[in-house]
């Protein structure tokens, strides 16, 4: 569709009412339509990263999350304004989904003095602390224990807010994701854990390298209530993020969600994708989250085709925009390099 | 001014904070009823609850962890590491999230908290409970190493600390918990960064820290008997270093000594030297510059193996001789 580069087609899913759907969630037609438009920004968003590394644009890496746009979305509509997010090195879908200006994203991501972080963090490192945004995390699985700490302050400061920390497959074969799932079940933390399952720890496959999936099964372990679901399917990561959330909000402690997706691209720009066959990366194509979720809405005529069209279009220009913004902005100031160290 | 002990200051610096600031509390292994593994939180849990007294399971890369997020939102933790060999365990999130949120993120997270951690040899704990490793902390960028000799100095210290909006590594050396020393009964603080003059003296600068400022101390008493008049310079933190107070008093006596319990290779007593080497005092020097620090071995069991792995009163006193007797 429209102007994007990877194309998804998807076929033969099992028909459902999405209006229906919709009404038991509480979501009106028009959240419907922004969660689309805000999967297309995001796709918008990277893949105009890949272009601008292409063009010899973009000094570092980054990790791209095309493919898991419907996980950002269905989660990213769950937070409230007040709750904490903790994200992962693999996160502008969730910013963006988190309400974050992709202005200041894309100049960050080029690495100017206009980005959230004025230059310091990079794509790996975007946060926006002033809006509890507490930032994406290169260190896989770190934000498992931040989020603990996050959980502590709200306990201590009884509000009703709730700490979202997001981690990959690969996180959670780390040792901190005992400790951190253990310590907020322990004290009834209000921690929304979600594990993003993209089939990839960079190049290993989540099977050969981890003795017991789902992952949910380790969190029920420790007495964390936890649930596997189809992260390709906007709207039920929606259903069971609203749930988690809830639950965590009204003080009954943790829970631990993972949703499965793929991640369509390589881990970062060094991947050959040596490690998986094209045959597996188109067939996951097919299962795509933005062309299923698209589907549904022209089917359910809440959208149609010439909307498809305008904000395809209409998203195109907002990361164009961006581009501009970053690109037109200042670079850091020299002299700034010694600055931020110390508070 | 009463006499109370290095552990007593250290608890009424926590107390006194938690009671004046709802948004500090503490974090670790056994620091409930047991009272941490040293006493020093003894009666906490009593007085502040769970709500403030936070008590663990063994998980230090959480426990530190956490305390990074809950100082990005607004509290203050106090996290304890039971010995600081287990520094170790929290690397990551001492080097990597605490030191660098603020840099990371273009200057907008804070990340106001503390780390308390014994460390040091003497109590028969062999090599894992035993070290001294404050050099691993003192060379990242963001992080501020606080190393108190004295009660006085712990509770003054650690208020600051507490208060300060910096990551900050707290660092008791084990044996000085029941050493005792005059605090003020009202409130005080000593700023992070300044240098203390333990001992005036002309003839010698000893730079020293915790435990060894005391045997540096006994030393430099001793040699008085011949004449020698010893100046002591405690930085009383690592990170920042106070280098002028150190330079000053190098340019004053013209020979420098500098005694630490850490082993020698890469130990904080070359970043001394190098400072000196390149201020003023340089050109003020009638001697070789020395160093005289725990040998390059882990800490051993026996008691007379442990006592001839770090400096003690006799070795200074050999040292600062050796250096006024012109030997090097």
């Amino acid at each position: 569709m429209g102007t994007r580069k990877i194309k998804e087609e998807f076929e033969n899913e099992k028909t459902i009412d999405i209006q229906k759907k919709a009404k038991e969630l509480g979501l009106s037609n028009d959240q419907l339509v922004e969660m689309y438009q805000t999967m297309v920004e995001i796709r918008h968003f990277e893949e105009m990263a890949t272009q601008l590394y292409a063009l010899g644009k973009v000094h570092g890496t980054m990790h791209l999350s095309i493919g898991q746009e419907a996980v950002a979305v269905g989660t990213g509509l769950t937070l409230q304004s007040n709750d904490y997010l903790i994200n992962h090195h693999r996160g502008h879908g969730h910013f963006i989904a988190s309400g974050a200006d992709v202005n200041k994203m894309m100049a960050e991501f080029l690495g100017k003095d206009t980005g959230f972080c004025h230059g310091h963090g990079g794509s790996m490192h975007i946060a926006d602390v002033s809006a509890n945004n507490l930032g994406a995390q290169g260190i896989v699985g770190a934000q498992m224990g931040i989020a603990v700490g996050v959980g502590i302050a709200i306990k201590i400061k009884k509000t009703d807010q709730v700490a979202l920390v997001i981690f990959g497959d690969g996180a959670a074969n780390r040792g901190i994701f005992q400790e951190s799932l253990n310590m907020s079940s322990i004290w009834d933390l209000p921690v929304v854990y979600l594990c993003e399952n993209n089939h990839y720890a960079m190049s290993v496959e989540v099977e050969r390298v981890s003795g017991k999936v789902p992952f949910k099964d380790r969190a029920k372990a420790l007495g964390v209530p936890g649930y596997f679901i189809d992260g390709n399917d906007a709207l039920a990561v929606y259903e069971f993020m609203k749930n988690a959330f809830d639950h965590a909000r009204a003080g009954l402690g943790p829970v631990f969600v993972e949703v499965e997706t793929y991640r369509i691209l390589g881990h970062s720009k060094s991947d050959r994708n040596l490690y998986r066959s094209k045959e597996e990366i188109d067939e996951w194509k097919q299962k795509g989250p933005i062309r299923r979720f698209e589907k549904l809405l022209l089917e359910g005529n809440i959208i149609t085709e010439n909307q498809v069209i305008e904000i395809d279009k209409k998203m195109a220009k907002v990361i164009e925009d961006a581009v501009e913004f970053a690109e037109n902005s200042p670079e850091p100031k020299i002299e700034d390099v010694t600055e931020f160290v110390y508070a | 001014m009463p006499e109370i002990t290095f552990r007593q200051a250290i608890h009424d610096a926590m107390v006194e904070e938690m009671r004046r600031d709802k948004t500090v509390f503490l974090i670790g292994e056994d620091i409930g009823t047991y009272g941490g593994a040293f006493g020093v939180s003894a009666g906490m849990l009593d007085e502040f609850g769970t709500e403030r007294v936070w008590e663990t399971p063994i998980s230090e890369e959480t426990i530190v962890d956490s305390a990074v997020g809950a100082a990005m939102v607004g509290m203050r933790p106090i996290a304890e590491i039971m010995f600081m060999d287990f520094v170790t365990l929290v690397m990551d999130p001492l080097v990597n999230q605490a030191a660098k949120a603020r840099y990371m993120f273009g200057g907008k997270a804070t990340v106001p908290l503390v780390v308390r951690m014994p460390n040091g040899s003497g109590a028969g704990a062999a090599a894992q409970h035993s070290q001294s490793l404050e050099t691993l902390l003192m060379h990242i960028p963001g992080l501020k190493v606080v190393v108190p000799s004295t009660p006085y100095d712990a509770k003054g210290l650690l208020i600051s600390s507490i208060r300060d909006p910096n990551p900050i590594c707290f660092i008791e050396h084990k044996l000085l918990y029941k050493t005792k020393g005059n605090v003020p009964d009202g409130e005080y603080s000593i700023p992070l960064g300044v240098a203390d003059v333990k001992r005036t003296g002309t003839d010698l600068t000893i730079v020293t820290s915790e435990i060894m400022v005391h045997k540096s101390l006994s030393a430099a008493e001793h040699l008085s008997k011949e004449g020698i008049s010893i100046e002591i310079i405690d930085p009383r933190t690592l990170r920042p270093l106070d280098v002028d107070t150190i330079t000053q008093s190098v340019m004053k006596t013209g020979r420098l000594l500098v005694v630490h319990e850490a082993v020698k290779t890469a130990g904080w007593a070359g970043e001394i030297m190098a400072s000196v080497s390149e201020s003023p005092a340089w050109d003020y020097l009638d001697a070789p510059m020395r160093r005289l620090t725990g040998k390059d071995i882990p800490i051993p069991y026996n008691k007379f193996l442990e006592r001839a792995a770090v400096p003690q009163e006799e070795d200074i006193i050999r040292e600062v001789q050796a250096i006024l007797n012109n030997e090097y």
